[in-house]
């Protein structure tokens, strides 16, 4: 977990794919209030390219941080605006 | 022509200062321009005119993905691809085991009777394996997230298919016209 942010929502995506994991971290990421950070965890491995895709192509959110291991894509989202 | 500058006052040279508020007047301008642009909502517009099982797929998937990249996203469904759409066929959609050479099966005996719900049946298990989202689910899921699906109405009325076949939300009386507007405003625009 990381230290110099805190989250507000988790998101477990676990055993979905393409195109679900986006999908559902923009639903999340609509409930928050700007400065606020999801967490999402996925079984999809092409969600680490996905999400930092979406992030980058998509206003009002930034990707602070991936995290992989035993089989988990863990990504850190923050609604910026 | 008279080449003789006149000397009113209302045509003197603009002075260093006039040019130069000017020039933050045009650059402010291109900035709300170039705002207005961005912000203005950025637009996809999909013709699906598949109605297999495998060509399903790429319309909703690019569809519910640039939703939630933000873009207005509209689906003009015509000839096959109203299936997609139809309540009840969309959850009976077949793939073809010939015309395929990526098929596990030979196209000789891919012609063979009952060969299509074989292959079908080998896909809808894979998708269910691999938790892949099924038609229902993304069309669903799409129109949460606020894409609007458009079913041809010339298709509707070649194909008889009852108007309230379709799933709720669909958008029925609209043609080509409606189509090419949406394709023309569009920054994406695919035919699958």
């Amino acid at each position: 977990m990381p230290s110099d942010f805190d989250v507000s929502e988790t998101l477990d995506c676990k055993g979905e794919s393409c195109p679900m994991p986006v999908v559902k971290s923009k639903s999340a990421v609509d409930e928050l209030t700007p400065g606020e950070v999801l967490e999402m965890i996925s079984t999809d491995s092409g969600s680490i390219s996905d999400i930092d895709g979406w992030a980058t192509g998509t206003d009002g959110v930034e990707l602070l941080e991936q995290e992989e291991g035993d089989d988990l894509y863990i990504h850190y989202i923050r609604k910026t605006s | 022509m008279s080449t003789d500058t006149p000397s009113t006052p209302g045509n003197d040279p603009p002075s260093r200062a006039e040019l130069a508020a000017r020039i933050e007047e045009l650059e402010e301008e291109l900035a709300s321009v170039k705002d207005a642009e961005r912000s203005g909502g950025d637009k996809m517009s999909i013709i699906a005119t598949k109605g297999t099982l495998d060509m399903a797929y790429p319309p909703l998937i690019l569809a519910s993905t640039a939703a939630a990249f933000g873009y207005d996203v509209t689906v003009f469904h015509t000839f096959w691809g109203l299936d997609i759409l139809h309540e009840e066929h969309s959850e009976e959609l077949q793939l073809s085991s010939v015309g395929n050479p990526n098929m596990p099966v030979p196209n000789v005996l891919g012609a063979l009777p009952g060969m299509d719900k074989v292959t079908t049946s080998m896909m809808e298990r894979r998708i269910s394996d691999n938790d892949t989202a099924t038609i229902k689910e993304l069309i669903e899921t799409s129109l949460e997230m606020g894409v609007e699906f458009q079913a041809c109405q010339m298709t509707i009325e070649l194909m008889d298919y009852d108007e309230d076949a379709f799933f709720d939300d669909v958008k029925t009386g609209v043609g080509a016209a409606t189509a090419v507007e949406d394709m023309a405003e569009a920054d994406i625009q695919l035919l699958i």
